[in-house]
């Protein structure tokens, strides 16, 4: 309980120092946005100019931008999340630095980060001293400096004592310091939030910018998905023509041949039905093979719950399986669920080195969360293979994100989030029998 | 014998019914979807069922739902299931209702008149018939068989799959003798009690792989 107690003190102290000193670096920082609004005014003012305020304009807004996103990244360190609104950059084209002016102009954000400078600067400079020098101030009053000071020059105050005119006036500054410093070390978190929240106001895309963005996002995922669907499609093709399709071919051939022979030689007949019958057998289980890798049938037949299952129990190493969902997604996330975890297995079976594994599922706030993790050497690398970019790709087209832990020496997790909505349950016909 | 079958493919649904027929076996019901099953199967009281794991409405696992609800009200009922694809937890689910008397092939293996008829006999006298390809996926994720030969686990997984001595003898062309002498050894390396009665036998290797 006390040692409970003294973790949550530390934590709080650990908080109020370092927003007290990120306060003050950030009030430094806040300064220099004052030249950089002078060099845009500048810029914008000599960009009739041929040549220079072409150039000039873009590479002084590159500046102000690498201030802006410094602001952002500061931003989202104390949780307010503010994302990059600036439009994508153009392809080569026009000489003469054109299209970089026309990009950098024609952006509302450009115009956005220039309007946020100045009261950026004064809330930045404002903030941050405060949230450094009252505390400092507490830390004067504490270490009873005032007194110090005025047993030497006979004029001093600290607090609400102005002047100190006794020992006990003196003293009395220490009681006030410490007031002064826990609500300074208290307060300075929370004028860092106040900075990061007004830094959003101007920092942060717009709707329509976020809108752009995400369908920026939607493009590329979109133009993924089609090409994995493509390349899927072309890979059962070649399959089918390759393997069920051409031994059909054969047996039917085995089969006429033997319809041939029947009454000549029914010895040879017969042992080309035999033929006939063994060939249809390969090209069923071709087809069963291919089957499971469009869609598992108990998939189909059970959903995720028991398609996990099943998974599990054909991997070699025991696999603790815990799922609660509610009901059952749509087809294709369901699929790309399955899918998502099924590669997450194999890559552990085959590169992990694990003795057990486990998989989790549940579904809450409009999205399925699955936890895939062993207990193997770890050091798993998103670009070192293909199957993890896999499971990245397939989520991505509805929405999903994946996230690897896999520290060397291990244990990996897979962490995969798909946001979507569950039909209700599926009522089994003969659950109601008796 | 007493059959009842449900299949909803019509060319397969009237195959098997003239196979069966053939092999003197007396068709009592066929049934073409889920629903009707179970009644079927608790008014006939076949000696044998042969039942498709993927029936309509749903088309999802409902001949095993009403396999598996018939087997809980009828214990010991003889169902021989047919798939398209074999699942070793559908297998585990069939195996965990008592008394024997259940089978798990895949559709292919009616293409073996013979063999396929001799399973549904099986299951009906309360054996057990379990698909190659169930046995070979149980198998191989099952690590303390490394301490079996590679016939002792050839005899294993014939057991397994439901056949008795003089069945797995044939199929692997040794005398019925070597066979006991790889079963006793078996069952000393599996540390598990040894018993005389080849159905007993069987369901304690399946409980073993299905661990």
């Amino acid at each position: 309980m006390e040692s409970a107690g003294g973790e949550r003190l530390g934590r709080w102290l650990r908080l109020g120092v370092r927003s007290a000193l990120t306060g003050i670096a950030a009030a430094g920082l806040a300064i220099t946005n004052l030249p950089l609004l002078a060099m845009a005014i500048v810029a914008l003012a000599l960009s009739p100019v041929p040549f220079l305020g072409l150039a000039l304009v873009p590479w002084t807004m590159q500046l102000v931008r690498m201030r802006a996103d410094l602001e952002r990244r500061l931003a989202s360190r104390i949780g307010v999340l503010i994302s990059r609104p600036y439009h994508p950059p153009p392809e080569r084209g026009l000489p003469g630095g054109w299209q970089q002016f026309r990009w950098t102009v024609t952006d509302p954000a450009t115009w956005r980060d220039l309007a946020w400078l100045a009261p950026g600067a004064i809330v930045g400079l404002g903030l941050g001293t405060i949230s450094f020098a009252v505390p400092l101030y507490g830390l004067e009053g504490l270490t009873l400096i005032p007194l110090w000071v005025w047993m030497g020059s006979g004029w001093n105050g600290y607090g609400m004592i102005w002047p100190i005119e006794s020992l006990a006036d003196g003293l009395f500054s220490l009681p006030q310091g410490a007031v002064i410093l826990v609500g300074g070390l208290a307060a300075a978190p929370w004028l860092r939030y106040v900075t990061a929240r007004f830094a959003r106001l101007f920092l942060a895309p717009t709707r329509a910018a976020e809108l752009r963005l995400r369908v920026t996002q939607l493009t590329v995922t979109r133009a993924d998905t089609v090409d994995a669907q493509a390349a899927e499609l072309r890979r059962i093709e070649r399959d089918l023509h390759d393997g069920a399709q051409a031994r059909i071919v054969s047996l039917s051939m085995l089969i006429g041949l033997a319809e041939d022979l029947v009454e000549r030689d029914p010895k040879g007949a017969r042992k080309l039905l035999a033929e006939a019958r063994a060939a249809s057998g390969t090209a069923l289980v071709e087809l069963r093979h291919l089957v499971r890798g469009i869609h598992p049938p108990v998939l189909a037949e059970r959903g995720l719950d028991g398609a996990v299952r099943a998974l599990a129990l054909s991997l070699p190493m025991p696999i603790t399986v815990d799922i609660d969902l509610p009901g059952r997604p749509a087809t294709p996330v369901e699929s790309a669920a399955y899918f998502a975890v099924a590669e997450a297995l194999a890559n552990m079976s085959r590169h992990s080195g694990a003795r057990a594994g486990s998989v989790l599922m549940r579904y809450a706030d409009g999205a399925l969360t699955m936890v895939v993790a062993d207990d193997g050497d770890g050091a798993a690398d998103p670009a070192a293979g293909t199957g993890l970019r896999g499971i990245e790709r397939r989520l991505a087209a509805f929405d999903g994100t994946m996230q690897l832990s896999s520290p060397p020496g291990g244990p990996t997790v897979i962490a995969m989030e798909l946001p979507c909505a569950l039909s209700s349950p599926r009522t089994t016909p003969f659950s109601g029998t008796d | 014998m007493r059959v009842v079958i449900a299949e909803d493919h019509a060319l397969l649904r009237d195959g098997l019914t003239r196979l069966l027929q053939a092999f003197e076996f007396e068709v009592v019901a066929v049934i073409d979807n889920g629903p009707e099953l179970l009644p079927a199967l608790l008014g006939h009281k076949p000696e044998v069922a042969v039942v498709d794991v993927r029936l309509p409405p749903t088309f999802t696992d409902e001949g095993l739902q009403a396999a598996i609800a018939a087997r809980t009200q009828v214990p010991g009922l003889p169902i021989l299931m047919l798939s398209q694809h074999v699942e070793p937890l559908y297998a585990r689910e069939l195996l965990s209702t008592p008394n024997g008397g259940v089978g798990y092939l895949l559709k292919d293996r009616v293409s073996n008149v013979r063999e396929f008829v001799d399973a549904v006999r099986r299951v009906a006298a309360g054996g057990t018939a379990m698909d190659s390809e169930v046995i070979s996926q149980l198998l191989a994720r099952r690590e303390p068989l490394a301490v079996l030969t590679t016939r002792e686990r050839e005899v294993l997984g014939e057991m397994a799959e439901g056949r008795s001595n003089a069945g797995i003898a044939a199929k692997l062309h040794i005398t019925d003798k070597a066979v006991s002498k790889h079963i006793n050894n078996i069952f000393t390396k599996l540390d598990m009690p040894p018993s005389d009665d080849d159905n007993r036998r069987v369901l304690a290797v399946l409980a073993y792989l299905n661990a």
